[in-house]
């Protein structure tokens, strides 16, 4: 079976994301990412531990009328690395890009460490380096190694 | 140095080190040399945390310098008592004054500050983060005692907590060192400083009992275990207990070991210490002026 066969087991969009090749059992956290709870009125679907010729199983979400900012597909890379994004419009493929590990974390995580300068009332954005498995706070150094869904900032 | 900020000991390459350490040297045997080196200049003490011996001999060092300071503070009769953020306090004083020492209870603090203010920041202890300055004043006391390439030292106490020690471990990096850390399993380094020494592929072994190691070491440096981190006070009593040294523990020690400890202490090191021959913190403490004064001169000319 291909890819585009478990596509099918829910409807096509007609504008927005589908996230490919999410690391099995993440789709929900992914959901959580980008802040989606089902109360936007959009529509959401999602597969789990769909079988997957490149990665075992994965899993898929797709979005409807929604496109992903840079720095939410930031983050989700930590999570997905090997993710696909599909960017939909008018039912076709407009934008196909793998999620790739940036550098740097910037104003999506917030410090777990909760005597970081940043969890003051600053004028500052939270910065991670990303090393290894984790990211590192610029600022205090704690290292994140999972989880980052918990330290998500929100408005 | 070629920074213009001094916020972590991570920024502090062999060369920079060796630099202020040699400068101080010059200064230590030679302070009428520099005596007017900053005169008309001015350092802001901006200290949201208690502190005696940084907060005095870097008020001590720019006065030697030829230059002058000003203070904060106390926080209760300060801005920050309405509300006012670091980054707008910073960008206040940065208008009165060349240079910025800054201690502040958060970590991360003295790097946002840097970011506001285009003078000179030097971290003057961030809550449990870094002391840079206090690094420098450590490795010039253990160059003089001892050396700084095939050291064997064996750092003791709150490993967690003690930001002295995270930012020695840290500099230390850039000398052939074997580091030993001795600590209660719940007070061992951090893992954001652990990632550092890894990085720089230190020679690292942790204990929980010093006894291991002590005949080994040319330098133990000991800190204080925080009471006021142990919820429960009989736990404390029973942790410190085994990190607290005397005369009799040092029986054990080489001739030459040398004893420091970044001060204040408590009951970590007997006062029977003091009238050893390793004895040598409130040396370390005095070392304090003529480093500073090396490190001030050159960030402020920089």
């Amino acid at each position: 079976m291909s890819d585009n066969d478990h596509e099918l087991r829910v409807s096509k969009i007609r504008n927005g994301t589908v996230i490919d090749h999410v690391t099995a059992g993440q789709a929900l956290n992914v959901l959580s990412i980008l802040d989606i709870d089902g109360s936007e009125g959009t529509g959401v679907s999602i597969g789990m531990n769909v079988p997957s010729d490149r990665l075992g199983g994965k899993d898929i979400v797709k979005i409807e009328d929604r496109e992903l900012s840079p720095s939410e597909v930031d983050v989700l890379s930590l999570i997905a690395p090997k993710a696909t994004i599909n960017i939909i419009r008018e039912f076709e493929v407009a934008e196909k890009t793998r999620v790739e590990r940036p550098d740097r974390v910037v104003g999506v995580i917030g410090c777990p460490n909760h005597n970081c300068i940043t969890n003051a009332d600053e004028p500052v954005e939270t910065s991670f380096e990303v090393v290894g498995d984790g990211i590192r706070c610029d600022y205090c150094g704690t290292i994140v190694e999972d989880a980052f869904t918990q330290h998500l900032v929100t408005d | 140095m070629r920074h213009t900020h001094l916020i972590s000991a991570t920024q502090l390459s062999r060369d920079d080190i060796t630099a202020v350490l040699d400068r101080a040297a010059e200064i230590d045997a030679d302070p009428e040399s520099v005596a007017d080196a900053q005169a008309g200049s001015v350092l802001a003490l901006c200290f949201f945390e208690p502190s005696t011996r940084t907060k005095m001999s870097f008020d001590t060092a720019m006065k030697r310098l030829g230059g002058d300071t000003v203070d904060m503070g106390p926080v209760e009769s300060s801005s920050v008592k309405k509300g006012e953020t670091l980054a707008d306090t910073v960008r206040v004083i940065e208008g009165y004054a060349d240079g910025i020492v800054l201690r502040h209870p958060s970590e991360g603090s003295a790097k946002l500050a840097s970011e506001f203010v285009d003078v000179p920041v030097v971290n003057g202890g961030d809550g449990a983060g870094h002391h840079p300055s206090q690094t420098l004043l450590d490795l010039y006391t253990i160059r003089k005692n001892a050396r700084l390439d095939g050291l064997t030292i064996g750092i003791m106490g709150d490993l967690k907590y003690g930001r002295t020690v995270h930012s020695l471990s840290t500099a230390l990096t850039n000398f052939d060192a074997r580091q030993h850390f001795i600590s209660p399993e719940s007070l061992r380094l951090p893992q954001s400083v652990r990632y550092e020494l890894d990085e720089a592929g230190a020679d690292v072994e942790e204990h929980t009992d010093v006894d291991a190691v002590l005949p080994d070491l040319d330098v133990l440096y000991v800190t204080r275990i925080q009471r006021e981190r142990f919820p429960d006070e009989n736990e404390y009593r029973k942790i410190a207990g085994e990190y607290e040294i005397d005369a009799d523990t040092l029986e054990a020690a080489a001739d030459d070991l040398t004893v420091m400890h970044p001060l204040p202490r408590v009951d970590e090191i007997a006062p029977d210490v003091d009238d050893t021959s390793h004895e040598t913190y409130f040396e370390q403490a005095h070392n304090g002026v003529p480093v500073r004064m090396a490190l001030l001169d050159s960030l402020l000319n920089a």
